[in-house]
Order: structure tokens, then C-alpha cells, then sequence
């Protein structure tokens, strides 16, 4: 086989031992690789109905396609794990040099088992594995972590993915992050944590050889050239966080916990004006051409020296959805999340949903007592170094950062039960993942796409919010074409993070970035990887493969189609300024959209696949457990 | 950081224009094994924080310390493109280049047991292939004199209002 090795590491953190599964080529022409593969590995190695934290939930790596060739962007991995956040399937992805480091250790996946009794971390040198004690990298950073292993080995091309201090402390939405890159959303880091497993680093020396070199060098020669043109111009000069203005201008920017969509203070947190104060460099992960990371640093102030990259859906969360109208709080807050290793976003709608909880008087002052704010905090919206300790609060678990760390939907819970309250009209996630920087009361097609996604609040997996801001839809109104929209969106999407590609790259194989313009390049990217003959039908069955094998996951976790919900807010309070105030998406409207959307997915009424549907895809085992 | 001595062209990086995407290890390996490995690259990426990321290759340095140091004289530098050749009969991967290298240009191959750097892809047509793959145009292939020319021009050309060209009165 070219492009994969066929070997699948097993890891057992109780037993410390190790065996590696040979993989047919069949499974990997299904499953490809990315969250598709990490899926599917989780779906083969979970203790089936197991709570998240428990020994029986697997750690899933899965490589991508074309890691560790010259294929822009290719250098990315997937990351499954039954997520504490949803109780769904958790996929992330992740990139850069510790894919790589995993391709020449001749791994596709790694798989890792039960849980360690004492905190360890994981050195895997080419066929090697060792299990060494973690004890001096505890309460260390990320950064710092990753930098303290490549010390201790004396070599830079040892490459670790690792947990901080928030993984550590199980803060629920903590996550996984390499060379500065996060596996960052669905809690990764709390499962890490709850294994003791501070690390996993690699060294891997082989080669990667590929099928037809010369073709792939060619197209990647090609593909290279396009993405410093006018298609990447977005990421490469502002970086997505542009989009502050776009989204402020149409509305949709998350205001204060998603009352309104117009942030007055839009421009202060804009890609536009941190380009202008703040952008130290922009850099790129391994295997990336396009470098759309803004590295940007807070120079005066009580901040100074904050330092991270900063990207749209972190900073809405951090500034326009707390009212923070300051750039040096938001880089701080990053900054925060990013060294202790957490979910930026759910981290940012986990505060706003607090400052709202205060605001509204259910929270006082007195409950943000800690060591650094022996007064408590006045938590108003806009408070940025109030916000700043509340992360600190989070990330250690101290006081009320303890509850707030489980994220809103259990937060909601529990001060709803605590002091009988109904703070979970302001809780902002779905299925308990905090939502993403697009106000979907006013996108219906994505408030489906939204609705339905296997992973919870995420704008990743569905793009559906593309037709509705380009206009190719009608965004404020609901019809009969949504189901298909919606669908089609998702499989798309899931091409991308199976292969893995970066998204960002869609347009430069042909200028178009629909599947009739990146499919047939993909197809022989694919072919020159692997020698296979791979053509447009293909390429688009690996993204339904991909999503069938997540929602497949999620139905035997015991999935319902009540499960597919909006927030209670998106439903009945319309914002009340912009052009997008006063609308919400109706109870009415979800069912319907609901509706259309499984009938477009070819599942029955009640959302379930139909086994012919799964055989036909060649997932004959999966029908058997879950076919109706 | 140390000085090389060199009047002969080598390839450098820009640290302000490098991101870190490693092409340039892809395309050296392939070009000179066949495989894509970074750790048979004759240049190498070095990334010692979030934003101090660069690409170092051999600079060939006039009276080569490692050609010097070599103690099989399997090292020999070319006199007029300074690009230090290897005769792998001769060299048994003692690793005495390495000590004698102030820019960590050199590595050694476990399998082959030979010095690897930087030929500047002098056996291949379009010359280095780090340099023709650079999307951010991070890398040159340049003489220490070629790039302070081009200092001194760039800063005439900024700083001086002179009028620089006659104007063709058509």
C-alpha cells in the first residue's frame, strides 16, 4: 500500500503494553482517515454506553491521506473520543508536525486504552513504545509542555500532543493541542485527563513514499502556486477574523451571550484593527502554504506580554459575545485558553453565559470569590479583566470556576436547580456544545445544519451558513429545498476533514470550490498518493461515509431525534436591532426542517438509517448494530 | 548569530517571511532519496517558538571548518561555486563535520553512514528546489554581496527623492 503503512498502534495505559492491527486496504478505502477513521476506530474499540471519563472510552488518532507529502494542507490528523461535553461522538482535528511525526513512525492510527494510575506520558519512537512518568510536566503549559519533552530528548523532531493545566483539572471542555495547533473542541483534554495522560510524543524516521511522485509533485507545485493567489487572500493578509466585520455587518456577530447580532464596538475586536496593533507574525502549520495564523501580542497594558494566534471563532466568543470592546482582554483570553489547553469558544460562551447570569441577578457578585478576586468579580458584560479572572478560575477549577468549567448546559443545570432559576434560556449550546460565531436565528439553513450536527454546536461540520450569507438561499425564511442544503453542506464538509485537507484550500485546485470544481482534483490526488482509481463518486461518498459512520456512533450512544434541538433562546427571543432582529426559528419550523433534512439523508422519521443504506455503503457490520 | 565568511552564493531564509510549512524539507528529501522524510533534508526548519521559526542550509563557508576538520579527506569544496562534495568511499560518518559546523548544516545518515548537506541541487536542471517551492518566497539562492547590494539600492531607492529616471517626453 502507498500512503498508509496498514498499521494501526494499540496502546493499553493499564497494562502498559502495545500491539499493532493490520488494517485491509478495503477499510481504508472506506473509512480514508480524519475524523472518518477516528470515528470508525472509536466505534471498533469503545466500551459501548460508557461515561465519557470512564476507562472504557478510547483515545482514536487517525492520520490523514496525504500527511507527510508535499499536498498543501494535507498535514492534518482526526481525534475521536466518546465526548464529556455531548456524550456524542467527540471529532476534532488537529495538524502539522505531529501528523507528520506519526506518518514516518508508520502509524495510520493509534488507539489508546483504559487509564494510567499515575500520570505518565507516551514516547513512541518509530516501533517503539515507551510509558514515562509525567510528574515534572504537570501544571506546565501546553507550549511549555511540548518544549519540556523536546528538552528531555535533546531532539526537535520529537513532536507531542499534549494536555494543560485545564486538561489536568478535567475542565470538561479542555482539549488537545501540537505545535501550537489545537484538536480543540469536544473536550478531548478532560478524557486525556481523566486517563492521567499528559502527553503523547512521537519520533518517526521513515520516509513516506507515494504512489506516482511525479504527478503528485506536480499538482502540489500547482496547488501551491494557486493558494498565494486572490482565492486564500482572506486568510492570508486579516485571517478569518475579518470576519468581525462581515458578521457585524449582516447582524449575525454574536452580541452579549447572542441577545443581538451589531457589536457597537465591532471594530475594536476586528481582524482589520489586531492586523494594525497587534499581529507579530503570521505563520503556518506543517505541510501549509496559505499561514493564516495571526500571531498577535498584547504590548502595554495590564496584559502585556499576552501572546497567541487568533482566529474569528475564538475571538467573537472572548470579546463581542462578553460586550468586550477591548483587544488586549480577548488576545489575554486566548491566550489563557490556549496555554492551559481548553476550547476557546465554549470557553468564551461559558463566560458570557455567566456575565448574563449576573446581569440578570442569579449569580452575585460574592460567587466570584478566589484567590486573585478576594472581593468577588462585578461580572457585567464588557468586563474584560473580569472576564480574564474568571478563565483563571475556570482553567484551575477554583470556586465557581469548578461549576463553570462543565460548560453551560451543566452549569444551567445546576444553578438552575441551586437557586431555582431558569438560566437555561441563556445556556448556548447544542447538545451541550457551546455554539460557533454565526447567529443561526437568522441563517435557517445552517439552524438545521446546527440542529442536526452530530457533534453538537459546531460550524465546522456543517457550512450551511455559506448559502444562506452568500444569498444562494433565502436566510430568513424556511422551505422545502433546506434538507438537501443542509445535508449536502455536511457531506461536503466531511470530505475535508476526513482526507484531512484545511478547508481554506477549496478554491485553489480550479477557482470554483463546489465538488464539480475540487472533487476530480482530490480523485487524483488521491490516485497519485495511493495508486487507487478513485473518481468524482468517490471522493463524494467519503464524506457520507464519514458523516454515516459519526451518526452511527451517536445512535448506539443513544441518540434521539429530540437530541436534534436548537437553544431554548434561538427559539422564542428575536434579536432587536440589525438587519437580522426579530427572528427566531420556531419550534414548527425545526420540526419541519428536521423532517426534510432526514428524508434528504434517506433516514426514516425518527432519524435512523435504514440498514440497506449502510450495507450499501459497505459498512455491513455497522447495519447490523444499528440498521432499522 | 555567527558570521559566515562565505563570497560564494548558498541558499538563506528570511525569518520574517518564513511560516514554518516545511515544503522545503518535502521537496529536498524527495529531490535527493526519493522519499519525503525531513529527516534526510539538506535544509532544515527550525522552530524555537510560536513566531521564531526559520530554515538553516549550508552556507558554505570559505576554508570549510567541516572540509578542514574531516579527517578521511572525504570532504573537498569546490573553488568557484564553494559547494562542498563528498566521496562516499571515503567518508564513514565519524561526524567530525558536524562538531567543525557553526551552523548545524550537516547530518548524518544511519543507514548510509555518510554526511548529508546542501549540493545547491547542482545535478539538477532548474537548480535548488527548496527555493522554486518557497510559497512566501522565505528562501534565496544568493552571494553575501548580492544581498547587501541589494540593502544599499533598496535603501537609496527609499530614502532619496532624487528624480531617478529621465522622463520620455512621448
Amino acid at each position: 500500500m502507498y500512503g498508509y503503512s496498514g498499521n494501526i498502534l494499540h496502546i493499553d495505559l493499564k497494562e502498559r503494553s502495545h500491539w499493532v492491527e493490520n488494517k485491509p486496504e478495503e477499510w481504508y478505502k472506506t473509512y480514508i482517515g480524519g475524523v472518518s477513521m477516528a470515528t470508525r476506530l472509536c466505534w471498533e474499540n469503545i466500551e459501548v454506553g460508557c461515561d465519557p471519563y470512564s476507562p472504557g472510552n478510547p483515545v482514536c488518532f487517525a492520520n490523514g491521506i496525504f500527511t507527510g507529502t508535499p499536498v498543501p494542507v494535507g498535514g492534518k490528523y482526526g481525534l475521536a473520543s466518546k465526548s464529556p461535553m455531548t456524550g456524542f461522538i467527540g471529532d476534532s482535528l488537529s495538524g502539522s508536525w505531529f501528523s507528520i511525526a506519526m506518518k514516518r513512525a508508520q502509524y495510520d492510527g493509534i488507539v489508546i486504552h483504559d487509564a494510567s494510575e499515575n500520570w505518565i506520558f507516551l514516547f513512541i519512537d518509530d516501533e517503539r513504545v515507551e510509558f514515562l512518568p509525567a510528574d515534572k510536566l504537570l501544571g506546565l503549559g501546553t507550549y511549555e509542555t511540548e518544549e519540556a519533552i523536546r528538552d528531555y530528548f535533546g531532539d526537535d523532531q520529537v513532536r507531542s500532543a499534549t494536555i494543560g493545566p485545564a486538561g489536568e483539572h478535567m475542565v470538561r471542555f479542555g482539549n488537545v493541542t501540537n505545535d501550537g495547533r489545537q484538536a480543540g473542541r469536544t473536550g478531548h483534554g478532560a478524557v486525556w485527563g481523566s486517563k492521567k495522560l499528559k502527553a503523547v510524543s512521537i519520533r518517526g524516521t521513515h520516509g513516506v513514499t507515494v504512489a506516482d511522485p511525479d504527478t503528485l509533485l506536480k499538482m502540489s507545485f500547482d496547488i501551491t502556486e494557486a493558494s498565494q493567489g486572490k482565492d486564500t487572500e482572506k486568510y492570508r493578509i486579516y485571517g478569518t477574523s475579518t470576519n468581525v466585520m462581515n458578521m457585524n455587518k449582516l447582524g449575525l456577530l454574536p452580541t452579549r451571550n447572542y441577545t443581538e447580532g451589531v457589536f457597537e464596538f465591532a471594530e475594536l475586536v476586528s481582524g482589520e484593527y489586531l492586523d494594525e496593533h497587534h499581529k507579530v507574525k503570521v505563520i503556518a502549520c506543517a505541510q501549509c502554504p496559505i499561514a493564516c495564523e495571526q500571531m498577535s501580542m498584547v504590548k502595554q497594558g495590564p496584559f502585556a506580554g499576552a501572546m497567541t494566534g487568533i482566529e474569528y471563532e475564538c475571538l467573537q466568543a472572548v470579546s463581542s459575545n462578553c460586550g468586550i470592546g477591548d483587544m488586549t482582554a480577548a488576545i489575554r483570553l486566548i491566550d489563557i485558553a490556549d496555554r492551559s489547553g481548553m476550547d476557546a469558544m465554549s470557553m468564551g460562551v461559558t463566560i458570557s453565559y455567566a456575565m448574563e447570569c449576573y446581569e440578570r441577578g442569579v449569580l452575585k457578585k460574592e460567587d466570584f470569590i478566589s484567590e486573585r478576586t478576594p472581593e468577588g468579580i462585578e461580572l457585567n458584560f464588557g468586563n474584560g479583566p473580569g472576564a480574564v479572572n474568571l478563565a483563571l478560575m475556570i482553567e484551575n477549577r477554583e470556586g465557581i470556576g469548578a461549576i463553570l468549567s462543565e460548560g453551560t448546559r451543566r452549569a444551567a443545570e445546576y444553578f438552575d436547580k441551586e437557586r431555582n432559576a431558569e438560566t437555561y434560556k441563556w445556556a448556548m449550546n447544542i447538545k451541550g456544545l457551546e455554539l460557533p460565531g454565526y447567529d443561526a436565528r437568522a441563517l435557517k439553513t445552517f439552524a438545521v445544519g446546527l440542529a442536526v450536527g452530530t457533534r453538537g454546536g459546531c460550524h465546522n461540520r456543517s457550512a450551511a451558513y455559506d448559502p444562506d450569507i452568500k444569498s444562494e438561499t433565502n436566510r430568513f425564511t424556511v422551505d422545502e429545498t433546506r434538507g438537501k442544503v443542509a445535508a449536502s453542506s455536511e457531506e461536503y464538509a466531511a470530505v475535508y476533514d476526513t482526507l484531512p485537507m484545511c478547508k481554506f484550500i477549496r478554491r485553489c485546485f480550479t477557482g470554483k470550490a463546489d465538488r464539480a470544481g475540487a472533487w476530480p482534483a482530490i480523485a487524483n490526488l488521491i490516485n497519485a498518493t495511493t495508486g487507487w482509481h478513485f473518481e468524482y463518486d468517490d471522493v463524494d461518498l467519503i464524506g457520507v461515509r464519514a458523516h454515516t459512520i459519526k451518526k452511527a456512533f451517536n445512535i448506539r450512544e443513544g441518540w434521539k431525534a429530540s437530541d436534534d434541538d436548537l437553544p431554548w433562546r434561538w427559539k422564542h427571543e428575536p434579536m432587536t436591532i440589525g438587519p437580522s432582529a426579530g427572528h427566531v426559528v420556531t419550534d414548527e419550523e425545526l420540526a419541519y426542517l428536521k423532517k426534510i433534512y432526514y428524508e434528504a439523508k434517506g433516514w426514516t422519521e425518527e432519524g435512523l438509517i435504514p440498514k440497506q443504506l449502510l450495507i450499501d455503503l459497505g459498512m455491513e457490520d455497522v447495519a447490523e448494530e444499528i440498521g432499522v | 548569530m555567527v558570521a559566515s565568511t562565505s563570497k560564494f552564493k548558498y541558499i538563506v531564509c528570511d525569518p520574517e517571511k518564513c511560516i514554518g510549512c516545511q515544503l522545503c524539507e518535502y521537496i529536498c528529501s524527495y529531490t535527493k532519496t526519493g522519499e519525503f522524510n525531513s529527516y534526510r533534508s539538506r535544509i532544515r526548519t527550525v522552530r524555537v517558538d510560536e513566531v521564531l521559526i526559520t530554515a538553516v542550509a549550508c552556507r558554505t563557508c570559505e576554508d570549510a571548518p567541516c572540509v578542514k576538520a574531516c579527517t578521511r579527506d572525504a570532504l573537498t569544496q569546490d573553488p568557484i561555486s564553494g559547494i562542498i562534495r563528498i566521496d562516499p568511499q571515503k567518508c564513514d560518518g565519524c561526524a567530525w563535520c558536524i562538531e567543525a559546523c557553526d551552523f548545524g548544516a550537516i547530518s548524518i545518515n544511519h543507514e548510509t553512514k555518510l554526511a548529508e548537506f546542501c549540493n545547491q541541487c547542482e545535478d539538477v536542471e532548474d537548480g535548488p528546489q527548496c527555493v522554486k517551492i518557497c510559497p512566501k518566497d522565505a528562501l534565496e539562492y544568493t552571494t553575501p554581496d548580492q544581498r547587501s547590494q541589494r540593502t544599499r539600492h533598496k535603501l537609496v531607492k527609499d530614502s532619496l527623492n532624487f528624480p531617478s529616471k529621465a522622463k520620455d517626453p512621448r
